[in-house]
C-alpha cells in the first residue's frame, strides 16, 4: 500500500497502490501539497491498482482538489474500477471531478 | 442472539483495516464476489469503525471498539460499539447536497445508509448495527466467537 509519483511533462501522476483510506490519507494529502507549493498544477491521481476507497480517502481527494482549484490548477482521476465508481456516484462526486477511464485520457488532454 | 465473531479493538486507525480485513476472512459470503457483498458490507463496517475509533473514541487509547457480527435467517449484521458520548446520527447533513459537496468530512454515515439495508443507533448514539440482507442459505461465518 502506498503511492508512486511521478511526472509527465507538467503533470504530477499519484498512481495509489492499494487503498486510500482514514490509514494513509495524510500521506497522499502531504505529497499532493508538497507538489502544489513546489510550483505544480495539473494534477491525476489514479486508481487502476486501488481496490478501495473510504469516506475519508473521498474527503481528502476534495480537500485536495480545493486547493489544487485556488491555485489555478485541476486535479483528475482515472481508472477508477466499478465499486469505486459506484462510491463516487452515491456521493455525486462524480460531478466534482473530471473522471477519465484510463491515465493516459487523463494526460492527454491536460 | 448469539455472536458468531466477537472482536475488542483499540482505537487506533490502523486497527481498522486489519479488523475489516479479519472479519471478511472469516465470513464466507463476503469472500463472493458479489458486488453487495465485497463493496456495501465492507465499506459499511469500515465506516462504523472508523466512526467509533475518530469520533466515538477519539483515538483515546483507553477506549475500546467491540466489534459484533452475526450471520442469521439471511441476514448478515454487525454492531459496533464505542466508549464515547455518542451522538445524534440526525444531525449528520446530507454530503450531496450542493452546498455540502466540497466538505472534506461528512460521508460515512450516508454510506453505510445508502449501502446497507438497514442503519440503526443505540439511544446513546454510541453503537450501530448494520445489517445487509442475504437470500443465500448456504452461507456462513467461520469458526466461533474470538476476542
Amino acid at each position: 500500500m502506498g503511492f508512486q509519483v511521478s511526472q509527465d511533462g507538467d503533470v504530477t501522476l499519484v498512481e495509489v497502490e492499494g487503498q486510500l483510506i482514514v490509514g494513509n490519507r495524510q500521506e497522499l494529502k502531504q505529497r499532493v501539497l508538497e507538489q502544489l507549493e513546489g510550483g505544480d498544477r495539473k494534477f491525476v491521481v489514479d486508481f487502476a491498482n486501488t481496490g478501495y476507497i473510504d469516506s475519508s480517502g473521498l474527503g481528502v481527494l476534495v480537500s485536495l482538489s480545493k486547493k489544487i482549484r485556488e491555485r489555478g490548477g485541476e486535479l483528475r482521476l482515472s481508472s477508477l474500477n466499478e465499486d469505486l465508481k459506484t462510491l463516487f456516484e452515491l456521493t455525486k462526486l462524480d460531478t466534482l471531478f473530471r473522471i477519465t477511464d484510463t491515465k493516459g485520457e487523463a494526460l492527454d488532454g491536460f | 442472539m448469539d455472536h458468531d465473531l466477537v472482536l475488542e479493538l483499540p482505537s487506533d486507525i490502523s486497527s481498522i483495516e486489519h479488523a475489516v480485513e479479519y472479519v471478511m476472512s472469516r465470513c464466507e459470503t463476503c469472500e463472493r464476489t458479489e458486488t453487495r457483498l465485497r463493496l456495501n458490507f465492507r465499506v459499511g463496517l469500515t465506516e462504523a469503525l472508523s466512526n467509533a475509533v475518530l469520533y466515538g473514541n477519539g483515538r483515546d487509547p483507553a477506549k475500546k471498539v467491540k466489534v459484533e457480527v452475526t450471520l442469521e435467517q439471511g441476514r448478515l449484521q454487525a454492531r459496533v460499539t464505542d466508549q464515547g458520548m455518542g451522538f445524534d446520527p440526525t444531525s449528520i447533513p446530507d454530503p450531496t447536497a450542493p452546498e455540502n459537496l466540497l466538505e472534506s468530512g461528512g460521508r460515512g454515515l450516508f454510506l453505510m445508509r445508502q449501502l446497507l439495508d438497514e442503519v440503526s443507533y443505540n439511544d446513546r448514539g454510541n453503537e450501530v448495527t448494520l445489517v445487509l440482507r442475504i437470500d443465500d442459505g448456504t452461507m456462513g461465518l467461520r469458526g466461533g466467537a474470538q476476542a
